[in-house]
């Protein structure tokens, strides 16, 4: 078991997702950064679907009550426990008793506390997601508070210190900046329905992410976005990624508690293999968008697995080369 | 706006697809998407087929590495439609009009030129079809709202509005059935559940079940 001890902001217990609720108004939820969900749980030989505690914000404090294997992924921090530093992208061993502060998060915006076995709170409708507007799913469907318990499945092993390159450096792209982050996006629906010099005025601008910005939607905020004439459209289905334009011309991106449907303009969708990218832009940040074709998107998101597979083999080879010494 | 012939196909990046029916916003049309929805979510790498508002979205479970056989087939399907006829429950909703929750409901009627009265009685008179669930759990939309109190979208959406909320967006109308963020005005609401994930099927209502509202107050 775990014992939260100091909670800052909404941190919540969350697996990759629910994704086949959608025809009962139900979104995905799920972590914001997958790639960190999954490597954190490659690290530790989870099942990469098992859930961890997404943590937005600092300190953030807990204690194991029994030896447990952990990792922190995602967000780069600054983390201690029983007096020894923990690197970013690492796993490590409690004993029981100890106490993990994660104090400071300098680099992203979302870290991933994974451990062995995973959070074993319910499944409730095919996830262990925290479900905040439907109030279900993780820990009471609402976010961690001081002196929360987390059951734990059983994980008995003892495993070695182990490292993996991040997400950010491996699958760094070429143009970003500490302060702006590029995503690739597929033009959607109403793309059309705005003029040449808007398109220009879209694909070049850094929008600043608002404060207004959390597990619903980034509210982005820049020169105002005006489709050629008003757009009304009918409610239809909408997925986490899809970048609306409400009438105030100022771009609302879709994350993993977005409502399941929408009315307002879509210009365009960050594909699947960027998201976790705006899931760690940091609020006050930058965002850029960079057009991409779906045969490019569905490359990008062979490149992410590449790098998945890549970290599945190397914790699978220390794992052999121990077990031979 | 112009309404096209043919069906607009468009992708919401690798993860979906939408498929959006010509034609009016009736009955007829959404019958028609039922039938398509049930027919597309029997097709290989297809997650879910989620009817909206006489459209359609697939999400998949792996996506299609090309798309023709995916988009004919959707407007193959659509062609062959016939509309399907789903004989649904009636629900009685009794709604409070106007409040802190429905704090929409004058302006609402100024913009349509009506008097509250009157968009009450407008509101409250149809038996409303549920076309489609959707935005959050348990959430319905509802077919047969009279035009004459149709009322755009809001220009900046709120970060929360109200549980149980009665509202209109553009030509359509619902009642959301937790907090959250909405575009929609509120006009109203109710205290009806529509949702518990420990049901058998978590959502009270079903696209095909029909609505009847009853005016229990009006707060002006």
């Amino acid at each position: 078991m775990i014992e939260i001890l100091s909670v800052t902001g909404p941190a919540s217990v969350q697996d990759l997702g629910r994704f086949d609720q959608y025809r009962f108004g139900v979104g995905t939820s799920g972590a914001m950064d997958d790639v960190a969900l999954r490597a954190g749980n490659i690290l530790l030989g989870n099942d990469e679907n098992a859930a961890g505690i997404e943590i937005p914000m600092m300190p953030f404090r807990l204690r194991f009550d029994r030896d447990t294997a952990f990792a922190l992924t995602g967000a780069g921090v600054e983390a201690e426990i029983a007096g020894r530093t923990i690197p970013p992208w690492w796993r490590s061993q409690a004993r029981a008793g100890d106490v993990l502060t994660i104090k400071a998060m300098p680099r992203g915006a979302r870290c991933y506390l994974t451990v062995g076995g995973g959070i074993d709170v319910p499944t409730v409708l095919g996830s262990r997601s925290t479900q905040f507007r439907g109030e279900f799913g993780g820990l009471h469907g609402r976010p961690l508070q001081p002196g929360d318990i987390l059951p734990c499945a059983a994980s008995t092993a003892t495993i070695g210190e182990l490292g993996v390159e991040p997400a950010d450096v491996t699958l760094a792209r070429a143009a970003a900046s500490a302060d702006e982050t590029i995503v690739r996006v597929v033009i959607a629906g109403e793309y059309d329905a705005y003029d040449e010099a808007t398109h220009a005025l879209f694909w070049r601008s850094s929008w600043k992410i608002t404060p207004q910005s959390n597990r619903y939607g980034y509210r982005l905020q820049g020169p105002t976005v005006k489709p050629r004439a008003p757009i009304e459209k009918r409610s239809h289905g909408i997925v986490p990624g899809v970048i609306q334009i409400p009438p105030n011309g100022q771009p609302i991106i879709q994350m993993r508690d977005a409502q399941t449907s929408g009315g307002y303009p879509k210009i365009a969708t960050v594909i699947r293999a960027d998201l976790w990218r705006v899931g760690q832009a940091r609020l006050g940040g930058k965002l850029r968008f960079e057009q991409t074709a779906y045969a490019d998107a569905l490359a990008a998101e062979a490149e992410m697995s590449a790098y998945l597979d890549r970290l599945r083999t190397n914790v699978r080879l220390v794992e052999e080369i121990r077990a031979c010494r | 706006m112009t309404t096209p012939d043919r069906p607009r196909i468009s992708l919401l990046g690798t993860s979906a697809l939408l498929f959006e029916a010509p034609g009016a916003f009736d009955l007829p049309h959404q019958r028609r998407i039922w039938s398509l929805a049930a027919t597309a979510s029997t097709w290989p790498d297809i997650r879910e087929a989620i009817p909206g508002i006489t459209n359609l979205m697939l999400t998949f479970e792996t996506p299609p590495r090309e798309l023709d056989t995916l988009i004919a087939a959707l407007n193959d399907g659509w062609d062959a439609a016939e509309g399907l006829a789903i004989g649904g429950r009636e629900i009685r909703l009794p709604v409070t009009y106007g409040g802190e929750i429905g704090s929409s409901l004058q302006s609402v009627a100024d913009h349509c030129g009506l008097s509250v009265d009157d968009l009450v009685s407008i509101h409250a008179a149809p038996l409303y079809t549920v076309f489609a669930l959707g935005s959050h759990p348990g959430y319905c939309y509802l077919g047969g709202m009279d035009p004459r109190i149709t009322m755009p979208r809001r220009q900046t959406p709120l970060q929360r509005s109200a549980g149980g909320s009665v509202s209109i967006g553009g030509s359509q109308t619902g009642v959301s059935a937790s907090p959250g963020p909405s575009g929609w005005h509120a006009i109203g609401h109710t205290t009806w559940a529509f949702f518990d994930p420990s049901w058998p099927t978590p959502a009270a209502l079903a696209p095909g079940d029909t609505v009847r509202f009853e005016i229990e107050r009006v707060i002006r």
